[in-house]
């Protein structure tokens, strides 16, 4: 099966929930849940065959698509891409399982709901399977109709606003990319022919002029710093976190953002290794900006979905520290980080939208005494926050010691700043544990029920991989150990060998 | 006495015009002889009909260029194929539009609020001479695309203009405000003119010539007062950059968006827009190419102005024609960038987009036609709120057009937005690039706000309504509807035929 096939399917799952009728809303979600089933196995099986010693891009498919501008419609992945999609498709049906009855009481209907999760999804395996800067650019700013809907149709609260606030921010962020994909299509046109290939986009950096390339590679960092969020771009997301669905929320975090990270990665430093070099120290004082602000502002969070959207800003600091630290150790962290940032951050909004469900608030000191009252649910909250922390054992425990480790043997000084973000994580999680597990039982907490069939059965698979990758990274770090090695010897830069000073 | 001898036409090169004349004529005798019964559904056969074997002549003539169809008075050469073919299309589409009668004053000439035009109620005469005038309009714009010499461009223009000035006028509801808005179109059209007539004397002056090649060869020859030529060049812009709307020439344009029947507006938005583009492109890449460095910075600062101006203004609009039409100056901006390149990519960019956003503009307009209630059209927006609730389906057609216009991937307006700005680029204009960007950046907020109150808010309940589409109108939101999607979504062999067929026969 093809990369563009697999990516079709969950239109085809669209296409066949639009003939389903809107009152089987049961029907409805069965078809939707098995579409995200038979992508994410489609996924599994078509990843076994990814060769893991060739860094080069691998199931690729390229078609013409419009030819007088050299665009095509070109497929391919790296070992990163292809662990990104992974995560993308994973995640799917444990959203749709989670959150199996979010979608009544929205805006447009339990159909829209999901036709326009299948949508996404699409468009989601697009954005990183893409290797051509146009289509992705296509998907990019396409992915941004259906999210937005489903912020503003099915979230609480002021989703209307949330969701507007969303789109203008990543228009924006969308447009200066614009400005600078026209300046790199006019400039391959200068030197050859028009090409929107990546891989000859990256050979273009050497006819360019300095000045050029910083502008231009400012176009794509904004933009991406805005998608991840970086501080200082970061005010749409506790918005868009707290307004929409948990589901919703575990898409636009877990999955969409990442898009920002990767693209740093793909577009950034592939096509402009020079002014990324130029503005790295910038880009590592951001990073370290955003790990220990988005984690200040998660300590004095007083709603949970904030809190988790603060958090977020925390990791995509240290995401974004390991890409630019440029060491293979860090850029693989990275990327491990968005791996495991997924699942941790899909566990705690599966759990939180659950409580809130139960409790029919959001406000931390609402809850209280939930590890008597609703143990397995507590539980789980537990287990998910301790991966939000970077508990050892735990899978981003392992990501986040990458980044740090890679990032220490070429900026100590910045990784020594970013593990206070290790501390106050520690104190972001812990406190709403202690706030809302622990403690006197809050009145109207009493009859709350813990977790149901399905909800276990959703949550299981996420716990079960955030501790299998905690003890066992090796089968994806073999995935992405020769894709971030490759990118970083691309960038001119070979890993600095430790010293050892006195040792004999 | 000198012989005179007969001028020498190309029939072949000049039937689209002649047949589209022919066809605005037999409209005149229906209207003199038909029954009044018969005459609505025969003009619309009649128009349509004239359109599509006009379109058929335009196909047939393809290939045969030559740039002494009329003398030396009309070219017809690739550019001229594209826009009159664009021209053609938008107009069957948006004629379609003026089926529905009841949008039409019943009697034109009665004062507003007289007992003529009561009667003229009671007795539900509907006018039909808006298709004759369209058609005539239609004949002046195909002229006007590929006029070459300075004569006849300006009648070209004043066919075009004066049907216009009428139709801007004949709104059945809101008498008051279309009738300003066509004393508008006609007061200031005409001040356009006369600086247009002006320029045109200026340039004659310069060159001793009124065809453009002559004028092109003076400025290659550099003898002459350049102080004329910039005069002329000026005064002659500001014809055009008033039809297109470019800011400080714009403030017609709001009023008579508003004032005008919405079928009227449709048609003059779409097909006005690329007959005057179509015009300003010949004139700029043939007659003043070669005087580049002078006009290219002055041209530059317009287009920045009306880009951010539009996406500016518009944001602040309560009635959507209203902010149609802000959009469309903000439009106007970015096509100027096109006619600023001055290079193959800028020409075929700007054909596509002037055929892109123009069937896109058709669309939205006869959309915003069918949102009604108990006294006729609603064009305030606050009761547009909760359309998406009670009318899913043109809530979803009106977004996907408000997207194309603000240049969302996967329509029209953003392959159109990319080949412009590329151009713009191309030719080492990056101010365009980058204010080109961030006014759509913008102008996407008021589209998007349309977009939140159709779907986010809930209706009011005041009787506005959405009323069941006509045949006709249903085809005109189809056909542009179609035509937006498959330009985003496979754009190249269109992108193509434009990159093969334009050009300008010098």
């Amino acid at each position: 099966m093809t990369l563009t096939i697999i990516m079709f399917l969950p239109l085809v799952g669209a296409a066949l929930l639009a003939l389903v009728p809107s009152a089987q809303e049961r029907l409805v979600k069965q078809v939707a849940l098995a579409t995200t089933i038979v992508v994410a196995v489609a996924t599994l099986i078509k990843a076994l065959n990814f060769n893991v010693e060739n860094t080069e891009l691998q199931f690729r498919q390229s078609y013409s698509w419009i030819p007088s501008f050299g665009i095509n419609w070109a497929l391919g992945v790296d070992g990163i891409a292809l662990v990104l999609i992974l995560m993308s498709v994973i995640l799917a049906p444990l959203v749709i399982l989670g959150g199996w009855n979010e979608s009544e009481g929205g805006r447009f209907g339990v159909k829209t709901f999901y036709i326009l999760i299948l949508v996404l999804e699409t468009m989601v395996i697009g954005v990183f399977a893409a290797t051509d800067l146009f289509l992705f650019y296509v998907f990019f700013e396409a992915m941004l109709v259906p999210i937005y809907f489903l912020i503003g149709g099915y979230g609480s609260g002021e989703r209307a606003a949330a969701a507007v606030k969303f789109l203008l921010y990543s228009l924006f962020g969308g447009l200066l990319m614009l400005a600078s994909i026209i300046g790199l299509f006019v400039i391959s046109g200068q030197n050859g022919e028009v090409t929107f290939d990546i891989t000859k986009l990256s050979e273009l950096h050497t006819v360019m002029s300095s000045t050029t390339q910083n502008i231009l590679f400012l176009g794509f960092f904004i933009a991406f710093a805005i998608k991840a969020p970086l501080w200082p771009f970061h005010t749409w997301l506790p918005d868009a976190a707290k307004s929409g669905t948990a589901g919703t929320s575990i898409l636009l975090l877990g999955i969409l953002d990442k898009v920002g990270t990767y693209g740093m990665i793909r577009f950034c430093l592939s096509i402009f290794p020079d002014a990324s070099k130029t503005f790295t120290p910038v880009i590592i004082v951001l990073a370290l900006i955003s790990i220990l602000y988005g984690a200040f502002l998660a300590i004095g969070a007083k709603d949970i979905k904030r809190l988790i959207a603060y958090t977020s800003i925390s990791h995509f600091g240290f995401i974004t520290l390991g890409i630019f630290a440029m060491t293979t150790q860090s850029q693989s962290g990275a990327t491990l980080y968005m791996f495991n940032h997924g699942f941790s951050t899909a566990a705690l909004f599966l759990v939180v939208g659950w409580m809130i469900i139960r409790r029919g608030s959001s406000t931390i000191s609402d809850f209280g005494g939930l590890q008597r009252i609703t143990p397995i649910m507590a539980w789980s909250f537990f287990i998910a926050g301790l991966s939000g922390l970077a508990l050892p054992g735990l899978s981003s425990f392992v990501s986040e010691f990458l980044v740090l480790v890679g990032t220490y043997t070429r900026y100590p000084a910045a990784a020594i700043i970013a593990t206070f973000g290790i501390v106050l994580a520690a104190l972001y999680i812990l406190i709403p544990v202690q706030r809302a597990l622990h403690g006197e039982t809050t009145p109207g907490n009493e009859n709350l029920k813990d977790l149901n069939l399905r909800e276990k059965i959703t949550i299981a698979p996420v716990i079960a991989i955030i501790i299998f990758l905690g003890f066992y990274p090796s089968p994806l770090l073999k995935i992405i150990n020769p894709a971030a090695a490759y990118i970083v010897q691309q960038q001119g830069y070979s890993d600095p060998v430790p010293t050892m000073n006195g040792g004999k | 006495m000198g012989i005179f001898t007969s001028p020498i036409l190309n029939y072949g090169m000049l039937a689209p015009i002649l047949v589209v004349l022919a066809g605005a004529v037999a409209g005149v005798l229906i209207e003199a002889f038909a029954p009044r019964k018969s005459r609505s559904s025969s003009q619309l056969v009649l128009s349509v009909f004239t359109l599509v074997i006009a379109l058929v002549a335009l196909i047939r003539a393809r290939g045969t260029y030559s740039n002494k169809a009329a003398m030396n008075s009309i070219t017809f050469d690739g550019a001229g194929y594209l826009l009159q073919m664009s021209i053609l299309i938008i107009a069957i589409i948006a004629i379609l539009l003026l089926a529905d009668s009841d949008k039409f004053a019943a009697a034109p000439t009665a004062a507003p609020g007289s007992d003529e035009e009561r009667q003229a109620q009671v007795a539900n005469i509907r006018v039909t001479e808006i298709y004759p005038l369209t058609l005539f309009a239609i004949a002046g714009m195909l002229i006007f695309t590929v006029a070459t010499d300075l004569i006849m461009l300006f009648v070209a223009l004043e066919v075009l203009s004066l049907p216009l000035y009428l139709m801007a006028g004949l709104a059945r509801r809101r008498r008051l405000a279309s009738q300003e808005a066509a004393l508008k179109y006609f007061l200031l059209g005409a001040f356009s003119s006369a600086f247009f007539l002006f320029g045109i004397a200026y340039l004659y002056g310069y060159s001793g010539s009124i065809t453009f090649a002559g004028i092109a060869a003076a400025i290659t020859g550099g003898t002459a007062n350049d102080v004329f030529l910039l005069i002329g060049i000026s005064f002659v812009s500001v014809g055009l950059l008033f039809k297109v709307s470019a800011v400080p020439f714009h403030s017609w344009a709001p009023d008579v968006y508003q004032g005008s029947p919405t079928a009227v507006t449709a048609f003059m938005a779409a097909a006005t827009k690329v007959a005057a583009f179509g015009a300003m492109l010949r004139i700029f890449y043939v007659a003043f190419a070669g005087d580049v460095w002078q006009w290219r910075p002055i041209l530059t600062a317009i287009a920045l102005i009306t880009m951010v101006f539009g996406s500016l203004v518009a944001i602040s609009q309560r009635d959507v024609k209203r902010m149609l039409a802000y959009s469309s100056i903000a439009h106007a901006g970015f096509l100027l960038s096109g006619v600023i390149a001055l290079n193959k990519s800028g020409l075929d960019a700007t054909i596509f987009y002037l055929f892109a956003y123009g069937i896109a503009t058709v669309g939205a307009f006869a959309i915003v036609s069918l949102v009604n209630d108990a006294s006729g059209e609603v064009t305030d927006l606050n009761r547009w709120a909760g359309l998406g609730k009670r009318s899913p389906w043109i809530a979803i057609a009106f977004s996907f057009l408000l997207l194309a216009f603000a240049g969302i991937p996967l329509t029209s307006g953003f392959v159109g937005k990319f080949s412009i700005f590329s151009a713009a680029y191309e030719s080492g204009n990056t101010a365009i690039l980058i204010t080109g960007v961030l006014s759509s950046a913008i102008a996407a907020f008021f589209y998007i706000r349309v977009v939140v109150l159709m779907f986010f808010k809930d209706p009011v309940e005041d009787g506005t309504s959405v009323v069941i589409p006509s045949i006709y109108t249903r085809i005109t939101i189809l056909v542009s509807l179609a035509i937006t999607l498959i330009l985003g979504v496979f754009p190249a062999p269109v992108l193509d035929y434009i990159s093969q067929t334009a050009f300008f026969l010098r």
